[in-house]
């Protein structure tokens, strides 16, 4: 009898035991947790736009320069990386993604500096109520957006900047170009709290889905102020600064393309059909953009280059970085013909104008792309023309379309970014000019930047 | 004895230098060089910058002869490395004084 109650008992405990576990499985499974399937994708999207970067941008580059000036680039870009991967998680992530207060409208605060109190489980929401990735990996994505920006701008200023003095351009232009503008961007509660106070120009309503103002227009106004500050090379206009290597600038421009399916796609910050919808966009706006650049070049210089292709390619895909989870695939061939055929004359016409040695084209093809691509997005994202519309929060359905008032907003962001960049990029050079000189001296610049500030050679034949 | 060097088009270097070999010519130097004489260049284009290029590659060749050889050889040279196209060539013939074979110290003649 008395072993009889004693089972019994525990049995009872046994029961409340395991009742109160159900319990508290069922509180926990209230707080969403992340799908792997989205994490296993997200992680895969950092490692592509990783490759954007090393090495892809920096082959891109380095391809364009003379020999003398292939390892200087490649540094540049190398170094930018290494440098910005640190910032971010110290503090970059903090002040772009977190509430500002008071200037919560330019930039966010400190409370996740040094990522404190960020945990491998700790979580953000995407675009999707109720749908998360670990934060730690959101934050993981977004430092390879701002390495990115920043080594952009190298090009503006590529065979003649002095080493340290582009470092510490690099670090001041991270902390106040790049952080305000993707903070003011992209900055907002997420969907269970889309009324919360949001960046300035994501107040305007302005759409960019993967960094047409914060990564392309910025870095071009970055790369142009630097180009006027800096001056022009050597002999420019007067001797050969052709190309070394465009086989290498071809293999640079194809790991871009590769990588910018995790830039764009990426940018959904979840595996579904608007992720799909980016990667589709990345593809045909490129391809367009590519062959209408071939054949402008074409007709109006005689021969289709390879340069031309290359060039179009990367052209296309800055047009359709801030459209890409907007529109449809028909506008982004649009946009794709358009931005090929666009940016040609930025780097023809448009640098013949504004006579400034932007010596790989940063503003011609970023710039130009950028502002084509945002103002665009505001058209081509109609549902009208194939486009996804806007998803109202508020009311839980797309809202109503104005083709002139989403017009309306682009400007503002595209407007915005280059005041904001043109003005800080500009004062940062001309300070660090007064401080510790931008350009390295003539002998150096005529020897050539590998030998004299890195101590190699980027070739032994 | 008599230094001959040809300028010749790239792609002659290979039937140029079987020609001397048939009349006994034992050994050329050759250099990868660029040159331009009535052979127009062409135009390179990288995005916006236009180049003009006036220099062709060329193979310059070196052989240093028996005098009597001479007239075999220009022949040879003429022959081989001609196209009928602008842009074959020139051959320039000077005196040379001395020879010397580096490994057993002969000179002259017994040195080429």
């Amino acid at each position: 009898m008395k072993k009889l109650c004693a089972l019994f008992t525990s049995m009872i405990v046994l029961c409340c035991l395991s009742a109160a576990a159900f319990a508290e499985q069922a509180a926990s499974a209230a707080a969403p947790v992340p799908n792997k399937g989205d994490t296993a994708w997200m992680l895969v999207a950092t490692i592509l736009v990783i490759l954007m970067s090393l090495p892809g941008l920096a082959l891109f580059y380095g391809g364009l320069v003379r020999v003398k000036n292939m390892l200087s680039v490649l540094a540049q870009v190398f170094a930018i990386f290494c440098m910005i991967s640190i910032l971010w998680v110290v503090y970059g992530y903090s002040m772009a993604f977190t509430a500002g207060g008071s200037m919560n409208d330019f930039i966010g605060g400190l409370s996740r500096v040094f990522l404190s109190g960020m945990t491998p489980d700790s979580t953000v929401e995407t675009f999707s109520k109720g749908v998360v990735i670990p934060e730690m990996l959101f934050m993981v994505f977004q430092l390879t957006f701002a390495a990115i920006t920043v080594a952009l701008t190298v090009g503006g200023f590529a065979e003649r900047i002095k080493f340290s003095a582009l470092l510490v351009f690099a670090a001041l232009w991270f902390t106040l170009s790049y952080l305000p503008m993707a903070h003011m961007v992209w900055f907002w509660g997420g969907p269970s709290a889309y009324a919360d106070p949001s960046g300035f120009i994501f107040g305007k309503g302005a759409l960019d889905f993967a960094g047409g103002t914060v990564v392309h227009i910025n870095a071009a106004m970055g790369a142009l102020m630097g180009a006027i500050v800096l001056g022009k090379r050597i002999g420019y206009g007067k001797e050969a600064m052709a190309p070394h290597s465009l086989t290498m600038t071809m293999i640079g421009a194809s790991l871009l393309w590769v990588g910018w399916f995790g830039f764009n796609a990426g940018s959904n910050l979840e595996a579904n059909g608007t992720a799909v919808l980016a990667m589709v966009n990345t593809v045909v706006a490129t391809a367009a953009a590519a062959f209408s650049w071939m054949l402008a070049e074409w007709l109006l210089k005689g021969k289709p280059s390879m340069l031309g292709l290359a060039s179009g390619a990367v052209a296309g895909l800055v047009a359709v970085t801030p459209a890409c989870g907007f529109i449809g695939p028909m506008g982004a061939i649009v946009l794709g013909l358009l931005g090929g055929v666009v940016c040609f004359w930025g780097v023809t016409g448009l640098k013949k104008l504004l006579g400034i040695d932007d010596s790989l084209d940063v503003f011609g093809i970023h710039g130009v792309g950028g502002i084509l691509g945002a103002l665009s997005t505001g058209v081509l994202a109609s549902p009208s023309l194939g486009g996804t519309g806007v998803y109202d929060y508020a009311a839980g359905k797309v809202a109503e379309y104005s083709i002139i008032g989403q017009v309306a907003s682009q400007a503002w962001g595209v407007g915005v970014t280059i005041l904001w960049s043109g003005i800080v990029s500009f004062v940062l050079f001309k300070l660090i000019d007064r401080v510790m000189g931008l350009r390295v001296a003539e002998e150096e610049e005529r020897e050539g930047l590998d030998t004299t500030t890195h101590g190699e050679r980027a070739y032994s034949l | 004895m008599k230094m001959v060097v040809a300028i010749i088009k790239p792609f002659k270097l290979d039937e140029v230098r079987e020609a001397l070999s048939a009349i006994g010519v034992q050994g050329i130097t050759v250099t990868e060089v660029k040159g331009f004489g009535r052979q127009k260049g062409h135009t390179e284009l990288y995005r916006g910058a236009e180049y003009v290029v006036d220099f062709l590659p060329k193979i310059k060749l070196e052989a240093a002869i028996n005098s009597d050889l001479l007239d075999q050889v220009l022949e040879a040279i003429e022959k081989s490395a001609g196209t009928g196209k602008i842009g074959d060539g020139k051959i320039f013939v000077s005196d040379l004084e001395q020879v010397i074979r580096i490994r057993t110290g002969e000179s002259g003649q017994d040195a080429l």
